[in-house]
């Protein structure tokens, strides 16, 4: 599973353009920035109250008020920006964080994203996750095909608590890259290996197979 | 009137009942020697405001673990495992809430402001109980202000006269609840002399400020 994670970051890094401010969610999403080149200029915000997350300082070196939104020490680049939660917020509300990177547990072909409460099971909270799939320009969900035990989670319909209606982009996945658009799920990538036939049968929504499909 | 306590004195204004807001993100810019007092004079029934639960043995957290909480209202609880059983229990209530809502209700309950309208949440299980209203054909929900009782704050550098400067990313909600709270009280790392703190740099105005303590 590491190669499909590994795969999926590196694809997710390439959405980004120079000059982006992008916003990474917790797990998988942090390891996207591994792969963004250091001159194209993004930078990465912690919505607990700052811009420009550099990389993870050396042992001995952390700082106790440095830390990111999952509680881990970072650094902040130079260029960088603190700022309180009330700011933090109206930056990734009013639309100035370009591209949201986040985990999923359901995505749905209206692009419905249910990513933060399984009831009874598992109930840790949305934290920012509502504000940024609403705010971001851009909504990529960066995740695994299927569950643990194989099941789709890219369905018709969500069927958990969502986070938010009609908010996600693009979907990448160790299988391939998909675009939710206004008539459903189309795939634009597929990974190498990959069959249209194959990523339809661990798919529950039926995906729009366009002439043109791209390697990823 | 000096507005620097001692713990001691700082003690005797914590009472059952109180709603409390706190400072602090996973416990980073929690005051911590405030929180040791809650937890020494074991107050209950409190009412917490602030971004998340923290960890069992750090920040607010420990409130929680030693049950004195009723009720939270946090965007977060993933990092507290007493919370989650606490709340499956009933024992104590949760009300969660969208980071950025909950950022925007406390300062708009400090701004003077009646509520707000934000697109999070429209279209899942947070516009329950909420009104709807539609403004140039986009769907918000009205959410209202928090205040409180009572706001601890964690600050780097306050003057004497209560300015206050807070360090990286311990600032989240710190500046937000000086300003929702009827008593406020800091915790700072160091107390510096008034005119030693330019005020350009000064995030929260003295004037906010009912009470000093060093950390």
């Amino acid at each position: 599973m590491a190669d499909a994670r590994e795969m999926i970051v590196k694809r997710v890094a390439k959405f980004f353009r120079p000059g982006d401010l992008g916003n990474l969610g917790i797990g998988m999403p942090t390891l996207v920035a591994n792969y963004i080149p250091a001159d194209k200029g993004v930078m990465l915000q912690s919505e607990n109250g700052f811009i420009g997350i550099g990389p993870t300082p050396k042992a001995g070196e952390e700082d106790k008020d440095t830390v990111n939104a999952g509680g881990m020490p970072v650094t902040i680049m130079p260029g960088g920006a603190c700022f309180d939660s009330a700011t933090s917020f109206a930056l990734i509300r009013g639309g100035h964080v370009n591209i949201t990177v986040l985990g999923a547990l359901e995505v749905d072909e209206k692009g419905n994203l249910a990513n933060w409460i399984v009831p009874g099971k598992l109930v840790p909270g949305m934290g920012g996750a509502m504000d940024l799939v609403v705010g971001a320009q851009q909504v990529i969900i960066a995740m695994e095909h299927t569950t643990k035990e194989g099941a789709p989670k890219i369905l018709r319909k969500c069927t958990l608590p969502l986070t938010a209606v009609n908010c996600v982009d693009w979907i990448v996945t160790e299988l391939g890259v998909m675009e939710v658009t206004e008539s459903g799920i189309v795939l634009r990538e597929l990974a190498p290996g990959v069959t249209v036939e194959k990523i339809q049968s661990k798919t529950e929504a039926t995906l729009i197979i366009p002439e043109q499909i791209g390697a990823m | 009137m000096s507005k620097i306590k001692t713990l001691d004195e700082v003690a005797e204004l914590f009472a059952d009942n109180q709603v409390i807001m706190f400072g602090g993100f996973l416990a980073a810019g929690t005051p911590e020697s405030l929180v040791d007092l809650l937890v020494k004079k074991g107050v209950r029934n409190l009412t917490i405001i602030g971004n998340d639960t923290s960890y069992v043995d750090r920040g607010i957290g420990r409130l929680v673990a030693g049950r004195q909480v009723k009720k939270a209202i946090v965007s977060h609880v993933g990092t507290n495992k007493e919370t989650g059983r606490l709340m499956t229990s009933g024992e104590m209530e949760v009300e969660l809430v969208p980071q950025g809502t909950l950022a925007e209700r406390i300062r708009a309950g400090g701004a003077g402001l009646g509520g707000f309208l934000t697109p999070t949440g429209v279209g899942t299980i947070v516009e329950e109980g909420k009104q709807k209203l539609t403004v140039n054909g986009v769907e918000y929900l009205l959410e209202l202000p928090l205040k409180a009782d009572v706001a601890i704050v964690k600050a780097w550098k306050a003057d004497k006269a209560g300015n206050l400067v807070y360090r990286r990313a311990a600032r989240n909600f710190n500046p937000l609840i000086a300003m929702a709270a009827k008593l406020v009280i800091v915790e700072a790392e160091e107390i510096v002399e008034i005119g030693q703190l330019d005020p350009d740099e000064v995030m929260t105005p003295g004037t906010l400020v009912d009470i000093i303590v060093k950390a």
